[in-house]
């Protein structure tokens, strides 16, 4: 992998201080813009001297801070997730849109729903766990029973038929359950209606998710040498990879239950921290989470802005930021040979 | 060496008949089945214009248009993947892998949007103009997929990571459009995203029947070509065949028939990528048996799906390309596993 830069760490940690700030400031500007402007003097009172007898207050603090955390902890939480998911595989097409993780999560989401309308909102988000749980080992299924194991391109097709098979059950489960809309949520991805509630969520399940990848960092850095050499080195490998995919799991799961199937930003931002940051997973993984929650935070923004005062779902913009990553990916290491 | 030739032959016409057969058998069945039976005894006496004012109304403008439409999309997508899996000699080819169901769907949409504003207001004029939409759309996306594939040469594993990626970014656009029209209904956006017969009537029959009936044949007339080029280039080439304008040549008429069914019946994926296999399991790469085969089984699979579609969650219409999608994925990853 190139690396714009040699590891002078000085320079890396200014480029994520400097990414961070950045991501401050578009949390800022994702709060003061929607269908009122709100003067970012406003938006400093309403979140420090908070007044709940002014809309615009009440307005920042139950509708568009949540919306913006939402979004920050979502586009970290795909990002960490698909950083693990291509050290740990040496894929550089594996993150969980392209695998069909999204779409797993999302068919238990609407299974749940349609059959147990009731369950609390705990219930959603653990089934939707166990449906990324269920989408990854489909896809590991097929890639143990393949000649050659999951090349790239297999990689890819194999998300891609797994991807539809899911979407096309949920689809029919949703048309029969009168639920139409959440569907439509759900498959494009979106983040109007997010609450503290959510942000509460995410915010435990990202605790757990991203303090296990970051605790093997270091080994999914030796794995992503090879597996050989990772053995060699008297890494237990099966462990490392068994806590790497419960991170991806709580990540991806916690991630597509408050926002649906937001795509190719797990693709995108390990490939970009990669490039600037070097293959050093402990600095991969970190960055990726400030990267992927800048880049979604904007994605949203744009999602406001193309068609105001519609939303448009915020995975069509990611798709569209990310189709032509992953055009030059395919171009590249991934269709090579 | 002869007779194996006509057992062959002997096999082929066989297997047809029995197409023939169940496409009948399977169409009397789904002409009589639905929220209103009618008896089989019935469609006949209506279809010889015996039957009651109210089976005559059912029969002709809501069942039938549908599942003929159903039987000619079904055709158009399978002779398609036949086509572009012979030129691109990759066995994972298909029209709605490559993006180019898609790219045509987008091209309608975009039609329906400029001039009309929404679906319902179909004209007839626009009704005949929205297949050579979707085959310019249909062109447009092949052309662009080959382009960014393009590198020395178009490598098949490239073409179809390329077509995987296009995909994605033509269904963010429909999305995007879809919703500027209709902002809340996302079962239409499932027309072009999974496929579905989203206008039957007689006009669309009619807007799509030459398309079908005129370049199925001429795929037919250019069997031995494809025969050359699933051998491969190299081959081709020695064999005395301009190898890139038969290959050109052949991607317009798959391309214009993807096009021509997308319109019709919206994005309906993997049809075209498993008829073809199942064809050749039958009787082998040679493609004058392999295109009447899938011309056959491509429009018995899409008219089995719409009757599972209509009938299986009654009053629940389940949109067609989702149920071709449930029932051929599975094969898909077969292919798949065992595919090098």
């Amino acid at each position: 992998m190139l690396s714009f830069m040699n590891h002078s760490s000085p320079l890396k940690i200014i480029l994520n201080v400097a990414a961070m700030i950045l991501l401050l400031l578009f949390i800022g500007v994702s709060v003061s813009y929607g269908t009122t402007n709100i003067h970012f003097a406003t938006v400093w009172q309403a979140i420090f001297h908070f007044n709940p007898n002014l809309t615009s207050h009440q307005v920042i603090q139950e509708l568009r801070l949540p919306r913006a955390f939402s979004a920050a902890l979502v586009g970290a939480f795909l990002a960490v997730s698909g950083a693990i998911m291509q050290g740990m595989t040496r894929n550089p097409l594996a993150s969980p849109s392209i695998m069909g993780v999204t779409d797993g999560a999302a068919f238990a989401l609407v299974m749940m729903l349609a059959f147990f309308p009731h369950l609390p909102g705990a219930g959603l988000t653990v089934s939707s766990f166990i449906g990324a749980g269920l989408a990854v080992a489909l896809i590991f299924t097929i890639g143990a029973f393949s000649k050659g194991g999951l090349t790239p391109v297999k990689l890819a097709l194999a998300g891609v038929a797994i991807g539809t098979m899911l979407r096309s059950i949920t689809s029919v489960t949703a048309f029969h359950f009168n639920l139409e809309k959440e569907l439509g949520f759900w498959i494009a991805g979106g983040l109007d209606g997010s609450s503290w509630a959510h942000v509460k969520l995410l915010l435990i399940s990202g605790i757990i998710g991203f303090l296990v990848a970051v605790f093997i960092s270091k080994s999914i850095t030796v794995l992503s040498l090879g597996e050989d050499m990772a053995i060699g080195l008297g890494q237990n490998n099966l462990m490392i990879k068994a806590l790497g995919v419960f991170s991806i799991l709580i990540l991806t799961g916690a991630a597509v239950s408050v926002a649906g199937a937001v795509g190719f930003v797990g693709l995108i931002v390990p490939h970009i921290t990669r490039f600037i940051m070097g293959t050093d997973y402990r600095w991969i993984i970190p960055s990726s989470a400030i990267f992927g929650a800048l880049l979604l935070v904007v994605a949203d923004i744009v999602s406001r802005l193309i068609n105001a005062p519609f939303e448009t779902p915020v995975g069509a913009i990611t798709s569209l930021i990310g189709v032509p990553f992953f055009l030059y990916l395919a171009r590249g290491s991934g269709g090579g040979k | 060496m002869q007779t194996a030739e006509v057992k062959k032959k002997k096999k082929f016409i066989a297997i047809l008949a029995l197409l023939f057969l169940l496409i009948i058998m399977m169409f009397f069945f789904s002409v009589s089945t639905g929220v209103i039976k009618i008896a089989p005894g019935d469609v006949i006496r209506t279809l010889l214009q015996n039957g009651t004012a109210k089976q005559e109304l059912i029969l002709f403008e809501f069942r039938l248009p549908g599942i003929v439409l159903a039987l000619l999309i079904g055709a158009g997508l399978a002779v398609s993947g036949v086509i572009l899996q012979a030129i691109t000699q990759n066995e994972l080819a298909d029209p709605g892998i490559l993006g180019i169901n898609t790219g045509a769907g987008l091209a309608v949409v975009l039609f329906i949007y400029f001039f009309q504003g929404d679906f319902v207001s179909a004209s007839q004029w626009s009704i005949f103009m929205m297949p050579f939409a979707a085959l310019l759309g249909a062109i447009g996306a092949a052309f662009l997929i080959y382009v960014l594939a393009w590198k020395n040469g178009v490598n098949p594993i490239r073409l179809v990571l390329v077509g995987i990626g296009v995909n994605a970014g033509f269904g963010a656009f429909l999305t995007i459009f879809q919703l500027k029209m209709d902002p809340q209904d996302f079962r239409q956006a499932s027309v072009w995203l999974t496929g579905d017969i989203w206008n039957a009537n007689w006009t669309f029959v009619g807007a799509l029947l030459p398309w079908i009936l005129i370049l199925i044949p001429i795929a037919l007339s250019k069997a031995y070509g494809l025969n050359v080029l699933h051998l491969g280039d190299d081959l081709a080439k020695g064999l005395g065949t301009s190898v890139e304008r038969e290959r050109q040549m052949l991607l317009l008429i798959a391309v214009a028939l993807a096009g021509a069914s997308v319109a019709a019946g919206g994005g309906i994926a993997f049809l075209g990528l498993v008829v073809p296999h199942i064809a050749r399991k039958l009787l082998g790469p040679l493609h004058q048996y392999i295109i009447p085969l899938s011309t056959l089984i491509g429009a018995l699979l899409l008219m089995v799906s719409d009757t599972i579609g209509k009938n299986l969650l009654a009053p629940t219409q389940i949109p067609v390309g989702i149920v071709v999608s449930i029932l051929s994925a599975p094969y898909f990853i077969y292919l798949l596993i065992k595919a090098k």
